[in-house]
């Protein structure tokens, strides 16, 4: 089982890396560009089939590791 | 004192803790990150600078979930001392032993400088040595230092006078100009609710001999060393 974990920054958090690649992408000239958040993308292969058990032990690995929930937001999908 | 240094992968700053702490007058033992206990007998546990895991994932994100860590946290619930430095205070913070997190600077750079710190209160096992808003000069070298924690979490540590140092210009005045990271309330180290954990940004141990140009690190290595003899 496949499953991809997303760790945003909350609103209202400074995000100085977010900032600095919204002004490189607006000194490229890329149209349109209103701000950016820079996050985090976590791909996590499971051996479980259980989709319960699965969300689960994902909900563990983002509260214990993966995020820092002062700071962060964390989301889980779970794939095929 | 007996003082238990653990090494990460990535530490860089345990040698010189190490001989800040010997300088003092304190017994220092080596301890690694995947040890599950404490050397026994062990006053304090001191969490040094450095990248350890190469600072992926957070700061200090995986360090603070080290087996020894288990067994750094029973210590501190005890009521044992723990020192972070830098990336021990991020250490520390991932850890739980300290509120909030160290997050990238608010200006993006890598800072490495010499710095001044006001020492807000004397009344601690790690400022003894020095006089309640001492203005002293120490180094800075990080590139996730800028402290932040949620408003109640902030009003606590302010209402409780939780916070250690502060950075302040040669002056002792505490001004954004002075503050190198856009950390809140310039606050460059805190203090657990017994003020037995401390967590600081700021490298004491990098001046405690005037041959590299200062000694005012010396006065926190030489409280703790005092407040065990005191005990």
């Amino acid at each position: 089982m496949k499953a991809r974990v997303t760790v945003t920054l909350k609103n209202g958090v400074l995000d100085p890396q977010g900032k600095a690649i919204e002004g490189a992408l607006k000194s490229l000239g890329i149209d349109g560009v209103g701000s950016v958040r820079q996050g985090k993308v976590f791909d996590i292969e499971l051996s479980t089939v259980d989709k319960a058990a699965a969300e689960a032990a994902l909900k563990s690995a983002c509260e214990k590791l993966l995020a820092n929930t002062v700071i962060e937001n964390y989301r889980v999908e779970i794939g095929a | 004192m007996k003082a238990a240094v653990i090494t990460f992968p990535g530490s860089n700053r345990d040698g010189d803790v190490a001989r800040a702490l010997k300088q003092a007058g304190a017994t220092v033992v080596h301890s690694w990150h995947g040890d599950s206990e404490l050397p026994q007998g062990t006053d304090l546990v001191v969490l040094p600078g450095g990248f350890s895991y190469g600072d992926y994932l957070r700061t200090g994100a995986i360090a603070g979930r080290a087996h020894i860590m288990d067994a750094t946290r029973a210590h501190a619930a005890r009521g044992g001392y723990v020192l972070g430095i830098c990336n021990g205070f991020q250490i520390a913070c991932e850890a739980g032993l300290l509120p909030g997190i160290l997050v990238r600077n608010a200006h993006l750079k890598f800072v490495c400088k010499r710095q001044n710190l006001t020492v807000e209160r004397n009344d601690t096992p790690y400022t003894a040595s020095y006089a309640k808003g001492q203005v002293i000069d120490v180094c800075i070298a990080h590139g996730e230092g800028n402290y932040i924690a949620d408003a109640e979490t902030l009003a606590r540590l302010e209402g409780e006078g939780l916070v250690a140092f502060r950075y302040a210009d040669a002056d002792g005045k505490v001004t954004p100009a002075a503050n190198p990271n856009g950390s809140l309330d310039s606050i460059a180290g805190i203090y657990s609710p017994g003020f037995n954990v401390l967590g600081l940004m700021p490298h004491p141990e990098n001046l405690i001999d005037s041959l590299v140009g200062g000694t005012d690190g010396r006065g926190l290595f030489q409280s703790l060393v005092g407040a065990k003899r005191a005990a």
